[in-house]
């Protein structure tokens, strides 16, 4: 299993079209991947399917939110450097 | 031959075949079922038919409209993709042994209740796709028609028990001639979108439209409210001669619709047009509107799952404002209530809507609502010629108290470093029959009036517009109502305001002499009428009206008071049929 740390900066988060990107992209893995966060409201960890956008959509990630990605399977280590770099990158939008 | 005899809801005479507009109900039921591998299987292929009817829509927005436009479409189909969503739909099949129409029915509405609840415009609208992505797939398993207007192939008079908005969304608008509806009236919302894309209308036709069959030659007389199912070759041919004259009528009037309105003894009177939203809005002035007596703003809130935010609501309507530059647009604030609902403000259910906290009531009830409208509207107006209007306004004192939303609107504005439109007219809309009353009063209070006569007209007749068995009676021609307009008109000119009509009377060619002798400043209507309107305007002295007006005023009932114009006014016989 594979994990990443990365913190989402881009202006509107986990939301519309960085969403949508992001579960296309861990969609052409064949690992599983999810993704985690803390939910300062409940004070627990929640956790997505990252291949669900109606999942991530859920997760409730806005900027400055800290997110872990988990991928585990055959292309593990690439589906989690990829999807960090996507977040780091912020989706090839200006923050 | 059959005759239906209905509501005039829109002028002007169409011919042509019917079609029927069937909503088919989506039968989710619960069902027990034996081999839930099949009923999975089943599934499939309706999540691939789904795919590839989003994909072809997806392709076909691309190239129609634009590509923001067509990304609703790439986000239905990753809600197809979504392995949640569908795992869950498959694992209670599996699992509780149902039929995949309830799972998928029952599963969605789980996944759109979690998005709504959280509180936020973004995940509402997701919400919504979540159950059109839903409701597709219910369509496809059973085997229904994409949408009512699949079949919709030829321009054909829609014929229909009555249409809701998301209805006319779906309608393919050059394909449509005219329209017969069985239900509704002159106002409700299928006339409105008749006499907007001047289209005839009949409403009110009684049940019996519903089984006339699609294809069956039908003339709409939107003039007369009349219907006629398989003319005869003599009716169809008289009706054929009527529309010929009023198509060239109206194409001369086209040639002048720019031209100033001005009546043969030089007073120049101002037309305008009520509009919904910025389609509207080109159309009106391809008319010759010369500005905007009415935007209704409803069109912001309706097909959707939460209020539309100040920035949402600024850019709309900067939007309208720059397609009429320096002329007048009159934006009247949030009128729901009566037979306009929003489900999401989650109004209390009342026994009479119409009497109800409707409009204006409402609003001065709900800041969250009312303030972010404001501060919009004066935030757009800057550069423009904006006024504000408050519809259903019965009392001097809520006038006042929606002064005061206005100026604390404005001072946090001017904290907050803004820039909006402080010397902006304010004024009311009169349609409550107390304020026609008070008019003199209101007057001092305000900038402006405009005479809403659809509701004055149910208000003072105590007849409701949407009730068929009664809605002639709420006839805006009943002199007892043109005896309130004069009342209205001579208390503005007291204080020096002017006086504009933005109710169906102000469209309708009868009407304008005794408007015109009234002496009302601004017409508004919708688009279509504006051409007509303005050369019986220019054929007529104003100073003679004066004493047609006075006339019309002692008759005794509408019928009396058109004959009465016809009589007087002969050139006006050529110009409607």
């Amino acid at each position: 299993m594979k994990e990443a740390k990365v913190v989402v900066n881009n202006k509107v988060g986990l939301h519309a079209r960085p969403a949508a990107l992001f579960v296309q992209t861990a969609s052409k893995f064949k690992s599983e991947i999810n993704v985690s966060c803390h939910d300062p409201k409940e004070d627990k960890l929640r956790t997505a399917n990252a291949k669900s956008i109606l999942g991530i959509l859920t997760l409730g990630v806005f900027q400055g939110i800290e997110i872990t990605i988990k991928a585990d399977g055959e292309d593990e280590a690439d589906a989690a450097a990829t999807l960090a770099d996507l977040v780091k990158n912020n989706f090839g939008e200006e923050a | 031959m059959k005759k239906l005899k209905g509501v005039a809801a829109s002028r002007g005479i169409c011919i042509g075949p019917a079609f029927q507009f069937l909503r088919t109900e989506l039968n989710t039921e619960k069902k027990e079922i034996s081999d839930p591998e099949a009923e999975i299987t089943r599934l499939d292929a309706a999540i691939q038919t789904a795919k590839d009817q989003i994909q072809s829509i997806y392709e076909k927005a691309l190239t129609e409209s634009s590509e923001a436009d067509a990304e609703i479409f790439q986000a239905h189909k990753m809600i197809l993709d979504d392995p949640e969503l569908m795992t869950t739909i498959k694992n209670r099949i599996r699992d509780e042994k149902i039929n995949c129409e309830y799972s998928v029915y029952e599963t969605a509405k789980q996944f759109a209740a979690t998005m709504a609840a959280m509180e936020d415009e973004y995940f509402a609208a997701r919400a919504a796709d979540i159950m059109d992505v839903a409701n597709r797939l219910l369509r496809v398993l059973m085997n229904v028609a994409d949408s009512p207007t699949a079949g919709l192939k030829e321009p054909s008079i829609i014929l229909a028990d009555d249409l809701t908005p998301s209805d006319t969304v779906l309608l393919d608008k050059s394909k449509v001639m005219g329209f017969c509806i069985a239900h509704g009236s002159a106002t409700s919302h299928t006339a409105i979108l008749a006499r907007g894309l001047g289209l005839p209308a009949v409403a009110g036709a009684g049940v019996d439209v519903m089984d006339v069959p699609t294809g069956d030659l039908l003339i709409v007389d939107g003039t007369n409210g009349i219907a006629v199912i398989e003319p005869d070759a003599d009716t169809e041919s008289q009706y054929r001669k009527r529309m010929e004259t009023s198509k060239s009528i109206q194409a001369e009037a086209l040639k002048f619709a720019k031209d100033k309105a001005a009546t043969t003894d030089g007073v120049e009177l101002e037309i305008v047009s009520n509009i919904g939203n910025v389609e509207d809005a080109k159309f009106a002035v391809e008319n010759g509107a010369e500005g905007v007596g009415l935007l209704r703003t409803e069109f912001l809130y309706l097909e959707r799952s939460a209020l539309p935010t100040e920035e949402e609501q600024y850019e709309a309507y900067k939007a309208i404002l720059e397609v009429f530059g320096k002329h007048p647009v009159v934006l009247r604030t949030l009128d729901v209530g009566g037979d306009k609902e929003i489900p999401y403000l989650n109004l209390d259910k009342e026994m009479n809507p119409f009497l109800g906290e409707r409009a204006l009531r409402l609003c001065l009830n709900r800041p969250d609502i009312f303030k972010p409208q404001l501060r919009a509207a004066l935030r757009a107006g800057v550069g423009h010629n904006l006024k504000i209007m408050f519809p259903m306004v019965a009392t001097l004192c809520c006038v006042r108290s929606a002064m005061v939303v206005v100026n604390e609107c404005k001072a946090e504005l001017k904290k907050e470093g803004i820039p909006f439109a402080d010397d902006a007219e304010i004024g009311i809309m009169v349609e409550i029959p107390s304020a026609a009353v008070i008019a003199d009063q209101l007057a001092k209070e305000v900038d402006f009036f405009s005479i809403g006569t659809n509701d004055l007209s149910q208000y003072t007749m105590a007849a409701d517009r949407t009730n068929p068995k009664v809605a002639e009676l709420s006839n805006a021609f009943q002199p007892a109502v043109l005896r309130l307009i004069k009342m209205v008109i001579d208390a503005a000119h007291a204080e020096h305001k002017w006086v504009g009509m933005c109710g169906e009377l102000a469209g309708e060619p009868l009407a304008a002499p005794i408007l015109v002798g009234l002496g009302l400043d601004e017409f508004s209507m919708s688009p279509p009428f504006i051409p007509l309107v303005k050369q019986i305007i220019r054929n007529l002295n104003a100073e003679e009206m004066v004493d047609l007006a006075k006339g019309a005023l002692q008759l005794e009932s509408p019928d009396d008071v058109k004959d009465f114009v016809k009589k007087e006014v002969s050139f006006i016989n050529e110009v409607i049929s």
